[in-house]
């Protein structure tokens, strides 16, 4: 073995020996980390790299030398010093470590046959490695419940728990629920939950892959595997866009546990439960296997591919190209999406394609404004804008990295949201702007904090279009402030203002790049508010923008063109003789700008659609407007369905079903919402003749063109076209895959910034659109544009409705996965506790929630993070669809309360 | 229960004290332990929520401390000790006297819900052994009848001790002349038991 090789970039390398052997440490790190850079393992229990150390379990005892001789010490808790001798392996050492462990073995139980650790137990491994060959305790162990469930999925056997404290450490430190614990002491010390209140944690898996024994178990893999019967492949999780590095685990073509894997720039090795357990749906005997068809109203029939896609080609064969659209996508990994994105656009000619379902963000938004990665955000010091949804519900790993940042690295967070979320309590300043009002607040943001905080503020008013607008009844009150708001620009936003100032003083304080994390925290409300917000931070000096977005690969998505008005390569269709590649690729180019979700459903809805195509798409659950949902799919002449599931909208109206293969199933790659390029792997086969959505759309290409996607026949082969149309993807070759297999790559940052990349930066926002498309007027029912514009104080015992995701849903997926099943929570009306006095009805009620375009029923209940006038309903919850209450395009949804 | 209303104020006023809430929690625990005589999970949901840890946060850190109880007590907690001296002057037979007249196991309660008998280690009052405690009171040199003069008097209501929990300052008071120290085994006021038997041994 070889000394290490220094990479300690500008700091001073610390000079150590490790068994005689000269190395170089990094100043700061532990002597067990360094040992093991160095190639020499130091046997351990309790340290984990990616937590603070506590010297629990004392395996990793060696000797050290600092000049007062060399005497046994703990190696995760002494950092390197200059000149440290260390000597891993002496006599004291090794007696050390076969106490040790003989210590830890007097009370843990030798169920090994039967413990789902065994033959991946460091316990187990290193016993074999350092331990004594026989026990000398004759005594009675001490004894429990065999596994007890602490949760829904994660079993406790607290026998064979050591007492590390890596589950309790990760709960608090880590995940920051610190509802499992050490409770009693010396001999009686266990690890446990509170009386009957369960580990409910977002992310109790992880405990289960760092328990270094048996004690925690998770239920989709107890019992089911033996280690050396698993095969492994590292792939990408595929349930929200972070794209978490995993390892996938199969056994005779069986999928059955998902880990996570230790990406530096990514998830640390963490996971959300749902991208660990997520894995379940794709087992699920409901997963369509062969292709089906049905005439309207008729039952289905088990057809094969060639009639099925025969069907397809002949109704697009007929079609008018902008009669034809194509919904959804994100599921999809990139080679698929870009294959349907030529499918659509280059084949057939029709741009009427959206991955999103009224529930993202702009693509100009997404592609254009420069973007952060995770590790920018998480830059030690930094400075981060949370303008969006709340990252614990909805993308989990990017929520445990935000929090160890904060937390941890002193980055600053300034929240600037409608309510609070998983983050709030970490927010060194929390902005609570009015709806409608945040990128006014956004604009005064960047006013104040261009001007010197010290400088008279009277000269660095924002633009008196924004200062003019209505001051509510909350907020300030008296006529001085009222004066010095207006002078800010925040007059009616509704924050307070000394927190803007502090905010405002912290963004021009902030000595490296601003990262604004934007996305949608209400999809009651349309994007266009946070965009124009964003847009008003481009001017903060070299910030960046991560998009917080929800669907699994929706950066793949928009990055190959699977959205109205874009072209892969982040080309807008207007632009198209620009994409010289492109044409050459491309039998044709769309001849008009096509439709977004919305307008494709509206066309629906008028008759306006031949062909449907739902790309893994259930606009009835996801779209923003249910009843929009319903008539744009009723209205559709051929609804077309290629999924993994049968899921309400195709049940409502398909009329051919594609069974489609999950992400363990095939080859591709994923984009995270950093542009960052990864690969998902296939391993296991498909259910029946299940088939990867690509080779649905290149044979679909075929048969309506034929020679348009024959050298299109594999992954690799679509990849390789990409990255030749593609300027940003133009990096992502095969040997680069191989080369960063375990971070990915990112994608060629966008240089198009400004009015080029079709945002424009002027006071109150105009996005660069083009009259067609994009929320465009509806002239439906009577009343639904109603409420556009309303963004006064809410008239009397009226709410502005906020609809938030949360982790679990009653989404398709989820529904299919038994270790999940339970978890979507169910309907909630929540409002602020001050809004509940007034009325009659009281926290539990069972109430109906009534808009202008609908009702659900939920039960209501009060939380302080609603802010007053608001009421929370959280999106998708079982049997209470959010979307039914809101109409696409309103500007504001206001509903009302009442009993039932 | 969680916390009665005087509670709640006597509460605030503790978290006052402290820099940081979190660092009321043990002088809460307390006060919570003092209204029910044990802790009762709804005071200590209440006492994570003043102190804005999580419940098994403070469950967590109330086991590591004997003092705090789990499961309800009688008002009168009395603890034997059988550790070394004591063993040496009878604490074993102390103890299985106390479980006769108590009509107990060690750990039980009284039906009549007044005592509590307990098992303790060494509590540092050697000199006094056999001894034990009753609500942490010290009661040295204890005979068996002593001891039934004493559950007689605690369930008269005759002694001046609160009930288990009631919050107050306890000292141990051993007389001058017994204090601790080095004290030669033949100016010793009695023989030890090992003593007597050594010198048996050497006689035989
Ligand atoms: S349950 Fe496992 S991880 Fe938790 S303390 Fe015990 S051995 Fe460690
Ligand atoms: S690994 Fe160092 S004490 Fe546990
Ligand atoms: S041995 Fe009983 S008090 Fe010390």
């Amino acid at each position: 073995m070889t000394a290490a090789e220094p990479q300690v970039g500008e700091e001073v390398a610390v000079e150590i020996e490790v068994d005689g052997i000269a190395m170089q440490a990094r100043p700061g790190e532990l002597l067990i980390a360094a040992c093991e850079r160095a190639g020499t393992y130091i046997p351990r229990f309790c340290y984990h790299p990616r937590m603070s150390p506590v010297g629990m379990c004392r395996m990793c005892l060696v000797e050290v030398d600092t000049g007062r001789g060399f005497s046994l010490q703990p190696s995760c808790m002494v950092p390197v010093s200059e000149g440290m001798k260390v000597s891993t392996a002496s006599e004291a050492a090794k007696k050390a470590q076969d106490g040790v462990l003989e210590f830890l073995l007097i009370n843990h139980p030798l169920d090994c046959p039967v413990c789902d650790k065994g033959g991946e137990c460091p316990l187990q491994d290193q016993t074999m490695a350092y331990g004594p060959g026989e026990t000398r305790f004759v005594e009675e162990k001490r004894h429990f419940t065999k596994p007890i469930a602490i949760s829904e999925t994660v079993y406790l056997d607290r026998e064979r728990c050591i007492l590390c404290d890596r589950c309790t450490r990760f709960a608090d430190e880590v995940a920051g629920d610190a509802l499992i614990h050490f409770m009693g002491r010396g001999n009686h010390t266990e690890v446990n939950t509170f009386t009957d209140e369960p580990f409910a944690s977002y992310f109790s898996g992880n405990t289960v892959q760092i328990c270094p024994v048996g004690a925690l178990t998770a239920a989709p893999y107890r019992f089911k595997a033996r280690p050396w019967d698993l095969s492994e492949t590292v792939s990408t999780a595929w349930v929200d866009s972070v794209g978490a590095r995993v390892a996938v685990q199969a056994s005779r073509n069986r999928v059955l546990r998902v880990l996570g894997a230790d990406a530096d720039a990514v998830n640390w090795g963490w996971l959300s439960d749902k991208e660990r357990f997520g894995f379940e749906a794709l087992n699920s005997s409901e997963r369509l296997s062969a292709p089906a068809v049905r005439q309207r109203g008729a039952a289905w029939r088990d057809v094969g591919w060639g009639e099925a896609l025969g069907q397809i080609a002949a109704a697009l064969g007929e079609a008018p190209p902008e009669r034809v659209a194509v919904l959804g996508g994100a599921r999809l990994t990139n080679e698929a999406q870009y294959m349907w994105a030529k499918l659509a656009k280059g084949v057939i000619g029709t741009d009427n394609v959206d991955a999103q379902l009224g529930d993202g963000l702009d693509p100009a938004i997404v592609l254009s404004l420069p973007r952060a990665t995770i590790d920018d955000a998480c830059r030690p010091g930094g400075t981060v804008v949370l303008m969006g949804p709340d990252p614990k519900e909805e993308l989990g790993a990017l929520y445990l990295r935000l929090r160890h940042a904060v937390v941890n690295d002193g980055v600053k967070l300034i929240e600037v949201t409608p309510g609070a979320t998983g983050l709030s309590h970490l927010a060194q300043h929390t902005l609570r702007p009015r709806p409608g009002t945040t990128a006014q607040l956004a604009a005064a943001l960047v006013a104040t904090a261009e001007s010197s905080p010290a400088a008279d503020r009277s000269g660095t008013a924002a633009d008196s279009g924004t200062a003019s607008r209505g001051t509510g009844a909350a907020g300030a009150s008296d006529a001085d402030s009222d004066a010095t708001n207006a002078a800010d620009g925040i007059a009616g936003t509704g924050v307070d203002r000394s927190e803007f100032e502090a905010a405002a003083r912290c963004l021009s304080e902030a000595s490296d790049a601003v990262t604004v994390i934007v996305g949608r925290a209400s999809l009651a409300e349309p994007a266009e508010e946070v965009e124009a917000a964003a847009i008003e931070l481009t001017a903060l000096p070299s910030v960046k923008f991560l998009p917080a977005l929800r669907r699994g690969n929706v950066v793949g998505a928009l990055e190959a063109g699977l959205s109205s008005e874009w072209l892969p390569g982040r080309v807008r269709l207007d632009d198209a003789e620009s994409a010289e590649s492109l044409i050459d690729a491309w039998p044709r180019m769309p001849e008009t700008a096509g439709l977004d979700a919305a307008g494709i459903l509206r066309a629906a809805a008028r008759g306006d659609i031949d062909v449907l195509v739902l790309l893994g798409a259930d606009p009835l659950n996801d779209f923003v407007d249910r009843d929009l949902a319903y008539r744009g799919l009723r209205g559709a002449s051929l609804v077309v369905a290629v999924d993994l599931f049968m899921n309400d909208s195709s049940s409502l109206a398909a009329h051919v079903v594609l069974p489609a293969a999950g992400p363990t199933e095939c080859d591709g790659t994923f984009t995270n919402l950093e542009g960052r390029v990864s690969p998902m792997s296939r391993k296991v086969t498909p259910p029946g003749t299940a088939r990867p959505d690509w080779m649905i759309a290149a044979d679909l290409a075929e048969r309506h063109e034929p020679g348009s996607a024959s050298d299109l026949d594999s992954p690799e082969a679509i990849r390789a076209e990409l990255a030749r149309v593609s300027n940003p993807h133009r990096l992502i070759t095969e040997q680069a895959l191989i080369q960063n297999a375990l971070e990915g790559m990112l994608l060629e940052r966008s240089d198009t910034t400004g009015e080029a990349g079709g945002w424009r930066r002027s006071g109150r926002p105009t996005m660069g659109r083009s009259p067609v498309g994009r929320t465009e007027p509806e002239t439906g029912p009577a009343g639904r544009e109603d409420n556009a514009g309303t963004r006064e104080e809410t008239p009397d015992g009226a709410f502005r409705l906020v609809a938030a995701r949360t982790m679990y849903d009653d989404g398709v997926m989820l529904r299919h996965c038994p270790s999940s099943r339970g978890l979507a929570p169910a309907a909630t009306a929540a409002v602020n506790p001050a809004d509940l006095d007034a009325g009659s009805l009281g926290q539990g009620a069972a109430v109906r929630v009534v808009s202008d375009f609908g009702h659900l029923e939920a039960t209501l209940v009060t939380d302080l993070g609603v802010p007053p006038g608001s009421l929370r309903v959280n999106w998708l919850a079982p049997g209470a669809p959010a979307n039914a209450l809101i109409a696409a395009g309103a500007d504001a949804t206001m509903v009302k309360v009442e009993a039932r | 229960m969680s916390l009665s209303e005087a509670n709640e104020a006597l509460a605030a006023e503790i978290i006052g004290w402290f820099p940081r809430p979190r660092s009321a929690l043990i002088p809460l625990l307390h006060l919570a332990q003092e209204q029910d005589g044990y802790l009762t999970d709804d005071a200590m949901r209440r006492v994570a929520e003043l102190v804005g840890a999580t419940p098994a946060e403070v469950k967590g850190t109330a086991g590591f401390y004997e003092m705090f109880r789990f499961e309800p007590v009688g008002s009168y907690m009395v603890n034997v000790c059988t550790n070394i001296s004591c063993l040496l002057w009878g604490g074993e037979e102390l103890l299985d006297h106390a479980c006769e007249t108590l009509g107990v196991e060690v750990g039980g309660t009284t039906d009549d819900g007044m005592i509590t008998l307990e098992e303790a280690e060494c509590i540092a009052a050697c000199t006094e052994a056999p001894c034990l405690q009753v609500n942490y009171r010290y009661r040295g040199r204890v005979t068996p009848d002593d001891f039934d003069r004493l559950v007689d008097d605690l369930r008269a209501g005759r002694l001046d001790i609160p009930r288990h929990g009631a919050l107050s300052a306890v000292r141990q008071s051993i007389p001058a002349e017994r204090l601790a120290g080095v004290v030669p085994p033949e100016q010793a006021r009695a023989a030890p038991v090992w003593l007597e038997r050594n010198s048996v041994e050497a006689a035989s």
